[in-house]
């Protein structure tokens, strides 16, 4: 087993025992801090696939704003329900349980037993001046139309949440 | 000397994101908080990226479209969170409540 399998083990471990905690514990502020933990993990995925611009990525924008939104919202809507521990699993769960296992049975089933088409082994190794060449060249439209949805959802975001009684 | 990539498989990176991605679903089906059913969805999207990332880096040696669409996915990701998060923000405001099941007047 190389080191790189190690570690390789070592983050997969870490991030799937980080997401069952994120939907299994009661304490919504432990569950995110159980995100921020597997999203990191993600990021030792991206690190570990050679991309390191995606780990970068990852890290800034899930692991640190994303989680920092969350938590935000969390503490913003701490109302009574806080003090029930029934909510955080609904009457459903065993039902939930159940089709998510099957998923995943399907999932796993199905990555084990199709052939993957692959190049003997080889990986592909882009370095970021590649990446950002066809991220602005090829993917340019992409690129500009993705800008203008994150802008357009930022601003709805503000309209949404903004209050009335502040107008006047 | 071989890059790390090279001494896992491309199956590895599929498996441990099939498990991420089923633990994801179980929390939108089973979770009544809506900013817990939100993490959840986080979860979901960056199984798919991790994904695409690892189709592109083993299967895509030209084009890597699976990084160009891992970023996209973590854009989009950013911008539904924001949205969301308002949302969430707004229905607390008016109906004291997180909890999806009580949040029920738009229901037919």
């Amino acid at each position: 087993m190389t080191v790189a399998e190690v570690i390789f083990y070592a983050i997969a471990i870490v991030s799937i025992v980080a997401a069952i905690g994120v939907v299994t514990v009661p304490n919504v502020v432990h569950a995110a801090l159980f995100l921020i933990l597997s999203l990191l993990g993600v990021a030792g995925f991206y690190i570990l696939l050679s991309n390191e611009f995606l780990a970068l990525v990852q890290i800034l924008i899930y692991a640190g704003t994303i989680s920092i939104l969350v938590l935000l919202a969390l503490m913003l809507t701490r109302g009574r329900e806080q003090n029930l521990p029934s909510v955080s699993a609904g009457a459903q769960w065993p039902l939930a349980l159940l089709g998510s296992l099957v998923l995943g049975a399907v999932l796993l089933t199905a990555v084990l037993d199709v052939n993957w088409p692959r190049d003997d082994g080889i990986v592909t190794l882009v370095d970021i001046n590649t990446l950002g060449g066809a991220l602005f060249r090829d993917w340019l439209l992409p690129f500009e139309l993705v800008s203008v949805v994150l802008t357009v959802a930022l601003i709805g975001a503000v309209v949404i949440s903004h209050r009335d009684e502040e107008e006047t | 000397m071989e890059t790390a990539a090279e001494q896992i498989s491309l199956e590895a990176f599929l498996f441990v994101a099939a498990i991420i991605f089923s633990l994801g679903v179980y929390g939108v089906l089973s979770r009544r908080n809506a900013v817990q059913i939100l993490m959840s969805v986080e979860l979901m999207l960056n199984a798919v990226a991790v994904n695409f990332v690892a189709f592109a880096v083993y299967t895509d040696p030209e084009l890597f479209r699976g990084l160009i669409f891992g970023i996209f996915v973590i854009i989009i990701a950013a911008a539904e969170v924001g949205l969301a998060l308002g949302i969430i923000l707004n229905v607390f405001r008016s109906q004291a409540t997180v909890n999806v099941d009580e949040v029920s007047e738009l229901k037919w």
